[in-house]
């Protein structure tokens, strides 16, 4: 039997998913199920004067109008709504819990009702009155109001001396607008009242423990009496890390009505969660005149709330991945009257590293440099923050085989070099990184005589295919078909997961799955040996493997039958469950890489721009599943894009308000934006990151992909816009 | 979404009755745009008058060669219309450029005449707007003003007609007919919309108690020399920067007839025929074609975000009328600009 990890294997859930058994959290049908609807508020900051439900609790079936002033109880101190993922510093926003606003859009009031079409309506009628407050929305208007939140500025060599004696040097502003997630499933929870005293909670969520974890802390519940379930969700890319409000509000609502609840919020509503921080990215480069880097400067001012400190650094890549002696780093942020941000794919990184990129390629004109041999002059097979070794490192194969499959070398140096009728070409490349991180989590493995395995972890599958890796490991683990296993995930009452995020899970998963699986193999090889005139009398359980059904001895090739051993044993279920952590080891730096080639034609005389080709080469570890894995990357490609031409929070800073809080004015890429794109991953063993030497690919896709398309929209035009989304009018604005 | 009631009319004389009888009633068809707007509570409708059901659905010739194409008739069928595709394709072209193909399978030729702007501070109840409210004020201007418009506006609007059918619609010359209590009546198309003036809250010259029935066409469908050219924030499911529909009719080099409409530039599909004057007559060349885009663009003005309309007007109608003058129109599902 060849083995599952490294193939192409369809995704063991898609059948459910394209026939429409996956139920998602919104979904799930009980008897009395009552329906809420939030109310949000329309200012950015101030409190709440008054509030009138009266026309709305005359509405026949509402049950209830809650807000701060008649809600059931909750916890009063902000530790008690702290998640697994809150930011150290600040008080978490706790819905409904006074009168105070603190961003436009924030929920202020839940109506219950019979229908939902019910509870929507009467939320209409709910009429509020604020004393207002002057508001902050704009980052450029406080940028002045810069912070240090976490980290204080960072430096090797001296920094800015080397920047002024350089030979050639760049400097310039970035800046990357407010993102949101826009996952296609709305955020829902559907909350069941059991009447014990319990509670199920079905929540969109990437942390089904973590969510279970706040519930305790805000209702002062016990974590055998919250259990939440999450076994599919429709997309989430961070904007599910943290619990949002509606789930707390579902539960309020369950606990005031006692009985059952759901919550969808809607797509408007969603623009009030977390978003991608507004960032300004300032970086300055000086090299010497062969095209080494002296000194890297990278400064950073990013959004966050009036109630948390959100920060992710997005300037520690610059310092990290090339070479120079000297470089300065440093990640402030600036608080608005805005919900906190969130992570959001390649949180600091997608930023970040899209000034970083952008600012060699301007160094390497500067230089007369090809961007490609700048990369390839400032190489560093250490990290350079930490001055240490790569577990493992091949960012030269991604720029080789990238190079080669987009055929870069026939590009021309100059801009406006190349064209296509009337359409300009250009060709543009970058670099990406992320971390290889690893997460303590548990998996159980139950393994029945009729050869069937049932594995089970806590972690969300966001869509990304962790059900199909999980299966693709234990099958191989144990030496069973794929079809034999049955994975189960997205419930807290599985073993222990952190929240599925930063690239982590495939690596953490699989390596608990292989430890347990380990487990089982041992237990097996002690009953086989009971057996009388045991094929494995003496074999060591290194010795022993778990192939096509049976425990086969790798020296002899003697073999027996894992049913045999189990009908031998009298045991019809083995169960096993272990922990895996990863020792925080300061030796080597666990890092994906990519590098990325990007072809765009623009339109000479009308600027519009077209992503014709896009080539993705990625050093990720061992690839667990070659289809989902290209899947992950393409989305990132296709995100990239978006970030590059399209994606853009608009608000209006008088009013503090979001203004394309819809996904036909908030724009994405649609088919018609998206081309070629071309996935490769290049071989990449490490044989210290974790026995298997899997990194995981969650992020890396996105990262580097903007800055390749913008660095190729200025090879085509010769314009360099640094403010994304570089829309077509930007394009004309004088230099 | 406010709680409604809902009644189906059983023929068009009904329909007029039962709108006549409920001033806060609201006609639907396809509902693309009004659920929409329900949901944000900018439509509120005491009612909805289903209307789906009536006989307005074929694409007929007219005796003078015309085709008179029923309210009713979805947009992707009109679009695949054979008759459309050979005589007029750049009404095909126009609304194949527009929404989604699901949304054109749904969205009706009478509503499409009768979607309101996408000004987000219209769809926005927290801010004020005259379209809207009357008397509340414009907060689009000198704020998000990226979709707004140049031409023809006002200080109380400066919200754009989002369709790109009326536009094409607009340079054939169509004709609305309608239905109210005293008969039928026609208009015009470039009488049908209505500039914002100090009344933006009227979109339209049709009466609260009037339903349209048919667009006519006239013979002439410039089938040889036409394009439909949208430039957008994305390529494809995005609302018009500026939009033109243009076209000629040639006898070699010589422009013998022209017709020139701008789209997401203004409250209504934008004519001016003193442009297609200056273009009649003329050898077709970038000179021509620049003059009669400075005509056009004559009186336009800009604001902080949209400034740049202007200028990008300029060029999409010389490109557009230079599409049309070559036989290369606009191909709306290969992207790249003819």
């Amino acid at each position: 039997m060849a083995p599952y990890i490294g193939t192409p294997t369809s995704r063991v859930d898609g059948h459910v998913k394209v026939t429409g058994a996956a139920k998602y959290a919104g979904e799930f049908n009980v008897p009395g199920l009552a329906y809420g609807a939030v109310v949000t508020s329309t200012i950015a900051r101030g409190r709440i004067a008054r509030i009138d439900a009266s026309e709305a609790l005359r509405v026949k079936g509402v049950l209830d109008v809650l807000t701060h002033e008649n809600r059931p109880r909750m916890a009063a101190k902000s530790a008690a709504y702290k998640d697994d993922v809150a930011p150290e510093q600040g008080s978490p926003f706790r819905p409904l819990y006074d009168d105070k606003i603190l961003f436009s859009g924030q929920p202020i009031a839940l109506v219950l009702a019979e229908e939902w079409e019910i509870a929507r309506f009467a939320a209409s009628l709910v009429r509020v009155e604020y004393k207002k407050q002057a508001h902050d929305t704009d980052l450029f208007a406080r940028r002045d109001r810069a912070f240090v939140a976490d980290e204080p500025e960072k430096q090797r060599g001296k920094a800015d001396r080397a920047y002024a004696a350089a030979a050639v040097r760049h400097k310039a502003e970035y800046y990357i607008p407010i993102e949101h997630h826009n996952p296609m499933e709305l955020f829902a929870s559907t909350v069941l009242w059991q009447g014990d005293g319990k509670l199920t909670v079905y929540d969109k969520t990437q942390g089904v423990q973590n969510v279970q974890q706040y519930l305790c802390g805000v209702f002062k519940m016990k974590p055998d009496d919250v259990r939440v379930v999450s076994p599919f969700v429709g997309g989430a890319f961070g904007s599910g890390l943290r619990p949002q409000y509606q789930v707390a509000l579902a539960v309020l609502g369950a606990r005031a009505l006692e009985r059952s609840v759901r919550l969808v919020l809607t797509r408007r509503q969603m623009y009030g969660l977390s978003y991608r921080p507004a960032t300004i990215e300032r970086l300055a480069l000086g090299a010497a005149a062969d095209g080494t880097l002296d000194a890297i400067i990278h400064e950073a001012i990013a959004v966050t709330s009036q109630y948390e400190d959100f920060s992710r650094n997005d300037t520690c890549w610059s310092a990290q991945l090339y070479k120079s002696a000297n470089a300065k780093y440093l990640h402030q942020l600036v608080r608005l009257d805005l919900a906190t941000p969130s992570d959001m794919r390649a949180p600091g990184a997608a930023t970040g590293v899209y000034a970083l990129e952008c600012a060699m390629d301007e160094l390497a004109v500067a230089l007369k440099l090809d961007p490609l041999e700048l990369r390839l002059r400032c190489y560093s097979d250490r990290d350079q923050n930490e001055d240490i070794p790569y577990t493992s490192k091949k960012l030269r194969d991604c720029y080789r085989q990238g190079a080669e499959a987009f055929g870069w070398e026939k590009r021309s140096a100059a801009p406006r070099s190349m064209r296509d009728g009337s359409e300009l070409v250009g060709w543009g490349m970058a670099t990406g990184v992320w971390e290889a991180l690893q997460m303590e989590c548990a998996a159980r493995i139950a393994l029945t005589a009729n050869g069937h395995a049932e594995v089970a972890c806590a972690f969300s599958d966001i869509g990304t295919g962790t059900y199909t890796i999980m299966a693709q490991v234990a099958a191989d683990m144990l030496g069973l078909p794929l079809d034999n296993v049955t994975v189960r995930l997205g419930d807290s009452t599985l073993p222990q997961a952190p929240v599925e995020g930063g690239s982590w899970t495939a690596a953490s998963v699989s390596h608990a799955i292989a430890k347990t699986a380990d487990e089982v193999r041992k237990e097996l090889l002690r009953l086989a040996k009971t057996m009388l005139n045991s094929p494995l009398a003496g074999a060591k359980p290194k010795d022993v493997v778990l192939v096509d059904g049976s425990i086969l001895n790798k020296a002899t090739g003697s073999a027996v039958s894992i049913a045999d051993v189990m009908r031998h044993g009298a045991v019809d279920r083995i169960e096993r469950e272990s922990t895996v952590s990863f020792k925080d080891s300061n030796s080597h730096a666990r890092n994906t890489h990519s590098a990325i080639f990007a072809e765009v034609k623009v339109d000479e005389e009308l600027g519009v721009i077209r992503v014709t080709r896009v080539v993705n080469a990625v050093a990720a570890g061992r690839i667990l599943n070659t289809k989902t894995a290209r899947s992950q990357i393409m989305g990132g490609v296709v995100w990239g894009i978006g970030m590059a031409l399209h994606e853009e929070t608009l608000h209006d800073h008088d009013f503090g308000r979001i203004m394309n809080a819809n996904i036909a004015e908030y724009h994405v890429p649609v088919n018609a934006d998206v081309h070629d794109i071309d996935v490769i991953f290049v071989d990449e063993p490490d044989a210290i990151i974790n026995p298997l030497g899997i990194k995981g690919i969650g992020e890396i896709g996105i990262v580097g992909v903007a800055a390749a398309i913008a660095n190729a929209i200025y090879h085509a035009t010769g314009k360099r816009v640094r403010d994304l989304p570089i829309t077509l009018d930007k394009l004309q604005r004088p230099s | 979404m406010i709680n409604f009631q809902y009644a189906r009319a059983s023929d068009v004389a009904d329909a007029v009755r039962m709108i006549a009888a409920d001033p806060s009633a609201k006609f639907i068809a396809g509902g693309t745009n009004l659920i929409d707007l329900m949901k944000e509570h900018v439509e509120r409708p005491s009612r909805l008058i289903d209307i789906s059901r009536l006989p307005l659905k074929t694409v007929a010739e007219t005796a003078d060669g015309g085709l008179r194409i029923g309210a009713l008739v979805p947009n992707s069928d009109l679009a695949d219309h054979p008759l459309v595709a050979q005589r007029y394709p750049l009404l095909a072209s126009a609304i194949l450029a527009g929404a989604s193909q699901q949304l054109r399978n749904m969205a009706s030729t009478g509503g499409n005449l009768l979607q309101r702007t996408r000004c987000a501070y219209f769809y926005d109840t927290a801010a004020p707007c005259n379209k809207r409210e009357p008397g509340s004020g414009c907060s689009a201007i000198n704020r998000r003003s990226r979709m707004h418009a140049i031409l023809g506006l006002s200080e109380s609007c400066i919200a754009t007609h989002p369709s790109d059918m009326c536009v094409a619609l607009a340079a054939l010359d169509a004709t609305v007919h309608v239905a109210g209590p005293s008969g039928e009546r026609a208009m015009a198309i470039a009488d049908f919309h209505r500039l914002p003036g100090t009344t933006p809250q009227r979109d339209t010259n049709l009466q609260p108690n009037e339903i349209v029935t048919a667009v006519e066409l006239p013979a002439q469908g410039f089938a040889r020399n036409y394009t439909y050219l949208k430039i957008r924030d994305r390529l494809s499911y995005a609302f018009a920067l500026v939009s033109v529909a243009a076209a000629l009719e040639l006898d070699a080099d010589t422009i013998k007839e022209a017709r020139l409409a701008l789209g997401g530039v203004a409250h209504k599909p934008w004519r001016d025929k003193g442009a297609e004057a200056a273009l009649r007559g003329q050898t077709a060349s970038p000179a021509t074609f620049a003059q009669a885009a400075d005509l056009i663009l004559r009186d336009a003005k800009g604001f902080t975000h949209n400034a740049f309309k202007i200028d990008l007007a300029r060029k999409v109608i010389v490109r557009a009328l230079t599409q049309a003058a070559r036989g290369t129109p606009q191909s709306q599902s290969n992207k790249k600009i003819r």
